[in-house]
Order: C-alpha cells, then structure tokens, then sequence
C-alpha cells in the first residue's frame, strides 16, 4: 500500500475538479429534481509541510470539502490524489491506511468528544484502531506523552471532557489527531469557537507542532484574520466555488476577486 | 446623572460544595446614548453581569447578587416581580449569543416580535404596522412576506437581525448585546456591528456590547470595560484604552488578536502568572 | 455509574425508594425463608382465619389461639389464656434457598403443630396469606425486569440501528415499529393466551405473558431510541469516531451506547411499573399466572368475593398494597433517577 516514492517538491494533495452534488428530492415519488452543488468543480493543490488556509462563510462548501478529503462526504466526480494514489473510489477497506495519515480536528469543542468517555479512552481509541499490536503500557505512555505535548497534564487523562474548559478540550481534539502519527492534519473551523486568548494559544500551538513534527494542515476558516496569519497559501471558497487561491501575503496586498475584497473588508481593523 | 449605574455589584453562585464568586465588586456606569463595551474572557463574568441587570440569574440562594444597579432613581436590586417585568424587555433589552436557540422554532418571527410589542406596549393599535417597521429597521427586505417566516428558514445573519428587531421593538432605552456576532460569519459580524451602530443613532438608544474580541469594540463603543477573573481591571474612552492600555491584562488581551498584513511569526498568548506579578507590584 | 447511584442515595426520597426495592427483593430472593407455610398448604378448617396476633409471653414470642365460632361466617374468637410458642430461625417445611440450596430453616415457626401460625390470616381455603404474598411477589417483581430487558434489548437493537444507519433500515425499521403499535395489545393478548393456554403450565404461562407483553411493547422504546440515536449520530465525536475509520459496530458501542445509558436507567425504572400492573390486571382477569401457583394478580382475584367485604376479611386485599407500594418505589427512583441524571447529560 506503500505509495510510490515522490520527489518532496510534489504536492502533498492534489484535488482535480472535485464535485459534491447532494440530490434534491422532490414530487410524490421522491424523484431527485435538482441538486445542491454544495462543492462544484473545485481544484487546488496542499504543498507538503506547508499550511493551506481554506476560507469562506457558511454554506459555501469548505467544509464539505474537508470531509469528502476523508470521504465523510459523498463525492459526485473528480479526483483526489494523496501522494501520489487516487483516493476516490477506495473501498473503506482500501481507503483505512490513509485514515492513519490523515487526521481531522473538530470545530466544537464542547461535541467533539464524547462526554462518557475518559480523556485517556478518547485518545486512545485511533491507537487501538491503528495500532493494534502496541501493548497497554506502550499506549498509555503514549498518551501521557501526547497530553504533555498539548500542553496539558498527564495526570488528566482519568478525567471526564465536562472538567475541561473550552480550550482545553480543543487541545484534547488536537491529541487526539496526532496519536497516530498523521502527516496531514485537516482544521475544521478549530479555533472560530474560542476566545481570541484561547484561539492565539491553539494557533501558537499548532504552529510548534508543525515545525516539530513537519505536519501539514488545511486550516478550514470563516475569519480571514486568521487564516492569513497561519498559511502559505489561502484558497477562497464561495457558493461552492474557489474564487480564488494565492499565496497569504498577495491575498492581503492585491486581492484580485470582489468576494475576498469583502472578505478583508469585513475583518476588523485594530488601529493602536 | 447616568442612566445606568452599578455600584460595587458583587454576586455569588452557591453549589454543593462551594461558593463561587464569579462577580467581585464592580462599578461602571452608563450615559444616555452612549456605549459602553464590557470585554473579558469567557469565565470573566461579563455575561453574569450583563444579565444580572435586570436580574436574569437563579433566585437565591443559588445566586446572591449584593451591591446596587441604579436605573433612573430605582435600585434594580429591589425591584419586585411586576416591576422587573415591567422593566425587561421595555427598558432594558437583550439580544443573545446564538440567535438560533433564542427564537422559538414553532412561532413565526412575526409572531415573537408581536408578542413582545402586546407584552409591553399595549397602547400600541397598528401591532403588526409595529412589527413590519421593526422589520425593516433592522434591514430584512421585503418585511411584509418575511415576517411570517419561521425561524429556521432564515439564515443565522437574518435570525439576529430578527433578534435585534424584536428588541427594538418595544423602544428600550438600553440594549444589552451579549456577544452578538460570535456565533456569525466575519462578512455578517461586520453587517450587524454596522446594524447596531446606525440603529443606536436613529433611536437614541443607550448599548451595553459585551464580548471577548477587541477588534469589534474600536469605532464602535465610546468607553470600554476590561474584566478579568470578576474584576474591572481597566475602564476608559475606547481610543485611549486601545492605544494605551494601563493593565498588563489589557495588554495581552489586545496583543492576541490576529492582524491582517502583520503575519508576526507568533502570536501573543496571555501569561496570567505574568499578569498576576505585574498586578501585585502594582498594588 | 457509581456517581449517579451517589447522587441517588444523597437524597431522601432516592434512599427511601431504593431501600423499599432492596427490601422486596430480598423478599422475592429469600421467599422460602420468610414464609411461614408451604404456598400451597391448604386447611379447610381454618379458612379465613384472621391475623394471628404475635405476642411477647413468658420469656418468649408466641401467638394467640383461636376457636372457631360460626362455621358459616366464618367467625374466629382468642382463646384467652392460651398461647402457642413461636421461634427465630427454627426448622419447618422443606425449601430450597435461592432455589438452589435444600434447607428448613424458617425466620418464623410454630413450634407445635397445632398452633395456627396466619401473619396475614388465611384465605378461602386456608392458606396463608402471608406466605402466599411472599412467594407471589417473586412474579410481580421479576415480571418486570425480564420485560424490561427484551423491550429494551429489542428497541435498542431496532432503535439504535435505525436512527445509526438511516435511510431504507430506518424507513422499513419505523413502518414495522408502526406496524406494531396499530395492534390493540390487549385483544392480542386474550387471543395469544387463549390459544396458548393448554400447551403451557402455569409456570410456564408466566414466562410466555412476559414475552408477549414485552414483545408488544418495544415498540414504542425503539422509536425514542431512534430519535436520541439520530441526534447522536450527528454530534461532533461520532464524526470524529467515523474519520478515523472506527466500524459501524464500535461506534454504536463505544459511542452512542454509553451516551444512551442513563437514558435507558430511567426508562426501564419506569417502565418497570407498567409490567407489574400488567401482570396483575393479567391475572386479575383470570388470563395470567393460574392456581396453584401465586401471584398479587391472582391473589386479588380471588378476593373480589362479595363475602369479603361484607365481613371485612381486609387482609385478603393484601396484595393491593404490596403491589401499590411496589409501583410507587419504582416511579419514585425513577424520577430521582431523572433528575439526576439529566443534568449530567448536558455536556456543559
């Protein structure tokens, strides 16, 4: 399953005229009478150790797209390449090695984990699912070691997610995504529910991990504040269409699409 | 005279096992037409506060609110049920964080801006004439046709428009806005900060803008007030506090806010040890 | 767990319902123990016999003797002076303990054999009452919880998989659930009894009423399940579950079960109730647990004579009260249970 061996320069992800057609039903027998182009030929490339930010409001499809990347989405038509294999199309068997290799960060951090289950349980339920063959004691260091990375405590992992505040149990989330290792870290909206303290800490923090660990991340956003302060490369969503896509700083300087002239627009400005 | 003055308002929350003091004796007060942004981090106890002043919170003795709001020669404090009802929503009203769990899924939104405008201006004859201005104050195209439109048909910009609608209905004379466009894409924050902003003007309404971003406060509140851990740590004219902060903790809280064009390499977290060291040197 | 049943027994009505439980299981558990006659002992000369009392005489429980009067009343007089000796934990009638275990010893026995030992008097055919309500209660009480764990099991299974997977599953799964509810229980259940009943005996009569009276009644528990599981299945950590690759099957286990579970607490302690009613209206009309066997239903059945209320033999309407009292305990813990755990439910 080993992919072929590519030169570093390639592209970690290559997306090619990805479409994501939800049917529409409609009339007395459920026929499908239109559809929801919820993601509608969309194509851009995420360059490996680098961070791609995704932007765009809500209902403009940058999240379906983070899901169908993982096929939490059904996809309707184009290519995903992941280094190198095309990953449309893979059975669920066949697509469960990139599930090691790509991992997802939630937006909410009060529902993306599961309140009955001990912190030491949610983050070791994708090492038992990836790494079957690791013993307890293996596993258990491994999480202590990961709470320690987050920023957390060890001490932690026998707690319940309703003792953390909000901060905190996205730093859970993000354990939780790097216990198996992941090369490519999806951030759904995973800081835009937190604090602007909390959010700079978590950005900050996923900064570190990234020089550290060589990590890429398609960093999924409403606020074009953020998103320009933590990629190389901004991709514009609207309506289910990339408007445009461009290095951080040339989004800044000279947008070249009204929507994301807008978009600037709208983040406020701190004159001090 | 303020309108609104709160003078050392302390309150506590009684659990099980201990006391929580969320509030530990603050003072600020309100000018007729004026705004006023309380900004803390969650945990602060600026939404305890904000919805302490018509006394929103559980009765005692789960919450014990001591000090005094004063609101044109009343103490709110020792109003009784009739008076506070007399005074929510028609003196003092509120819009919330998530519009979409303050509106009832089975009401029109007509009918919930209605029942507001019954509820406190029963001299009013034309109720629904009342609503469609309301409506179309607010910016909502076509008021008529939409205000029989059931909440979740709207989009979550338009919800909190019809959230401010409903409050302006019955002509407040304060508007407490609890983190309004947290839960709102950057393009409709922007939209409904500029709402508010024009709506004070025309109906001469005093604003209390409660929210953990700075970066909404700047040309919008005339005086800010910096809560940390229950505390008022710094209060004063917006442009003043922004460009000389005198708290440590204003400070930080400003520096973490990410900037357009400024891609510094990191950015600034808060050191509440730091912040705490500063604060007792001070003292 | 372990804090909900803290939080439980914090509580004054939680305490009093959970030892009310504790108690009438015990008593179901120990039946043979505390009854005081074999169930089904008869004695046509002393039918309905009152209460014996129970006294404290020369240095040692004992009770009354009695002396028939009217034979037609019948009618009962003490014996003044006369006292038969009753001891703790002496040997009687042969029993086996949690049915598993032969003993004779009894927490009450007369001593000799002529005394009359009716805690509750005796009913038209002399049995005791009291030993029969004790025996009986093992039906009233493990009605419920056998019903409970097949509507539970069922609606769960039904339930949980419908509102997991959606689309056909779920509409073929609720047009079946549907299906079911349409069926007026009752007459399905005059009609299955009916024509079940000279192929089953009466022991085993009382195993197929739990069946079928819980197999109607899933039904309703797998459609709330559906719905609490849909809503489930769309909260973030699911999500996050699936983009790791975790099966359909572990999800269901690690995730949306554990997240059902107080929910199904508080069910089955209210539904419990329910079974026992059943049971009892069951057998009340006759169509339930059949003599020799005994059961609160059957017991009060057999006191809807016109006799026994003219001469207020009140004792026969024992069983009423147990069953009242056993209701209550369970609605009681039920809703401390609700209270308790929907707090916790919330995740903030």
């Amino acid at each position: 399953m080993t992919a072929p061996a590519t030169p570093a320069a390639a592209p970690l992800l290559e997306v090619k005229n990805l479409k994501v057609h939800y049917p529409l039903r409609g009339g007395f027998l459920k026929r499908v009478v239109d559809h929801v182009r919820a993601v509608d030929d969309v194509s851009f490339t995420v360059a490996r150790g680098r961070t791609t930010g995704l932007v765009g409001e809500s209902g403009s499809g940058k999240t379906t797209i983070g899901r169908a990347l993982i096929k939490l989405a059904p996809i309707s038509g184009g290519s995903i390449r992941y280094d190198g294999s095309e990953l449309v199309g893979l059975s669920n068997r066949a697509f469960l090695p990139f599930r090691k290799r790509v991992q997802m960060i939630f937006q909410d951090p009060f529902n993306s984990l599961n309140p009955r289950m001990t912190i030491d349980g949610i983050i070791r339920e994708p090492l038992d699912l990836h790494f079957p063959a690791m013993s307890r004691a293996d596993k258990r260091d491994r999480v202590a070691a990961l709470l320690k990375r987050v920023g957390l405590e060890p001490e932690h992992m026998h707690r319940y997610p309703h003792e953390f505040s909000g901060g905190q149990r996205q730093r859970i989330g993000i354990a939780r995504a790097l216990a198996v290792e992941p090369e490519f870290i999806i951030c759904d909206e995973a800081v835009s529910a937190l604090d602007v303290s909390v959010q700079a800490q978590i950005v900050n923090l996923l900064q570190d991990l990234q020089a550290e660990l060589g990590l890429t991340y398609l960093f999924i956003a409403h606020d074009l504040a953020v998103v320009e302060h933590i990629s190389d490369h901004v991709l514009v969503m609207h309506q289910g269409k990339l408007v445009e896509s461009a290095p951080a700083e040339e989004i800044y300087r000279e947008p070249k699409d009204a929507y994301t002239r807008r978009l600037l627009d709208a983040v406020p400005k701190l004159a001090v | 005279m303020p309108l609104l003055s709160v003078e050392n308002l302390r309150i506590a929350f009684h659990g099980r096992e201990r006391v929580t003091e969320a509030v530990k004796g603050i003072s600020f007060s309100l000018e007729a037409g004026r705004t006023l942004a309380i900004v803390g981090e969650s945990g602060s106890g600026k939404s305890v506060t904000a919805l302490s002043l018509t006394r929103l919170l559980p009765e005692p003795p789960t919450c014990q609110v001591t000090g005094a709001i004063r609101y044109r020669d009343r103490n709110i404090l020792d109003l009784d049920r009739r008076g506070l009802q007399a005074l929510r929503g028609k003196e003092i009203a509120y819009i919330f964080q998530e519009p979409s769990s303050s509106l009832n899924p089975v009401f029109t939104v007509g009918n919930q801006i209605a029942e507001a405008v019954r509820l406190h201006l029963p001299e009013v004859k034309d109720v629904q004439g009342r609503v469609v201005e309301a409506l179309r104050q607010v910016g909502i195209a076509d008021p008529e046709r939409r205000h029989s439109a059931y909440p979740h048909e709207l989009s979550g910009g338009m919800q909190q428009r019809v959230m401010i609608a409903m409050a302006l209905a019955c002509r407040p004379r304060i508007l407490v806005a609890d983190e309004p466009t947290t839960a709102l894409d950057v393009t409709i924050q922007k939209q409904i900060i500029d709402l508010l902003r024009e709506l004070r003007g025309s109906a001469g309404m005093s604003v209390i803008l409660i929210t953990h971003n700075f970066g909404i406060v700047q040309g919008f509140a005339d005086e800010v007030a910096v809560m940390y851990r229950g505390q008022i740590v710094e209060t004063g004219p917006t442009d003043e506090v922004l460009r000389r902060p005198r708290h440590p903790y204003t400070r930080a809280l400003i520096g973490c806010i990410p900037r357009l064009g400024a891609r510094q390499h990191r950015l600034s977290t808060i050191d509440h040890a730091a912040i705490a060291r500063e604060m007792a040197a001070q003292e | 767990m372990k804090s909900i049943f803290r939080e439980v027994l914090r509580r004054r009505l939680g305490q009093i319902s959970l030892f009310t439980r504790l108690a009438l299981y015990l008593t179901a558990l120990f039946a043979g123990f505390l009854a005081t006659q074999p169930v089904n002992q008869q004695n046509l000369d002393a039918t309905f016999h009152p209460p014996t009392r129970v006294t404290w005489h020369d240095g040692g429980l004992a009770v009354r003797a009695y002396r028939l009067v009217d034979r037609s009343g019948p009618h009962y007089e003490v014996i003044p002076g006369e006292f038969h000796r009753v001891r703790l934990f002496a040997p009687g009638f042969d029993y086996k303990l949690l049915g598993l275990v032969p003993m004779k010893r009894h927490l009450l026995q007369a001593e000799s054999p002529e005394a009359r030992l009716y805690l509750l008097g005796s009913d038209s055919t002399g049995r005791c009452v009291f030993s029969r309500l004790v025996y009986g209660s093992r039906v009233s009480l493990t009605i419920g919880l056998i019903g409970i764990t097949i509507t539970l099991f069922l609606g769960l299974l039904v339930g949980g998989l419908s509102g997991y997977f959606g689309g056909r599953i779920d509409f073929f799964a609720m047009r079946g659930v549907e299906f079911l509810m349409a069926i007026p229980s009752l007459y399905l259940l005059l009609a299955l009894r009916s024509v079940l009943a000279p192929r089953f005996s009466s022991d085993q009569m009382f195993i197929v009423i739990v069946i079928i009276l819980s197999l109607i009644g899933w039904a309703g528990a797998a459609r709330v399940l559906r719905g609490m599981s849909l809503s489930l299945r769309r909260r973030q950590f699911v999500l996050a579950a699936e983009s790791m690759g975790q099966s359909p099957l572990r999800i269901l286990r690690l995730h949306i079960l554990p997240n059902l579970a107080s929910y199904l607490l508080v069910a089955a302690t209210l539904s419990i109730p329910g079974y026992i009613l059943g049971e009892a209206a069951l057998s009340f009309l006759g169509l339930g647990i059949a003599e020799p066997a005994s059961s609160w239903g059957l017991m009060l059945s057999q006191a809807q004579n016109i006799k026994i209320f003219m001469l207020n033999f009140w004792w026969l309407l024992t069983p009423g009260a147990a069953i009242f009292v056993t209701v209550i305990a369970f609605n009681l813990l039920g809703d401390v249970l609700r209270d308790v755990v929907d707090p916790r439910m919330k995740t903030q």
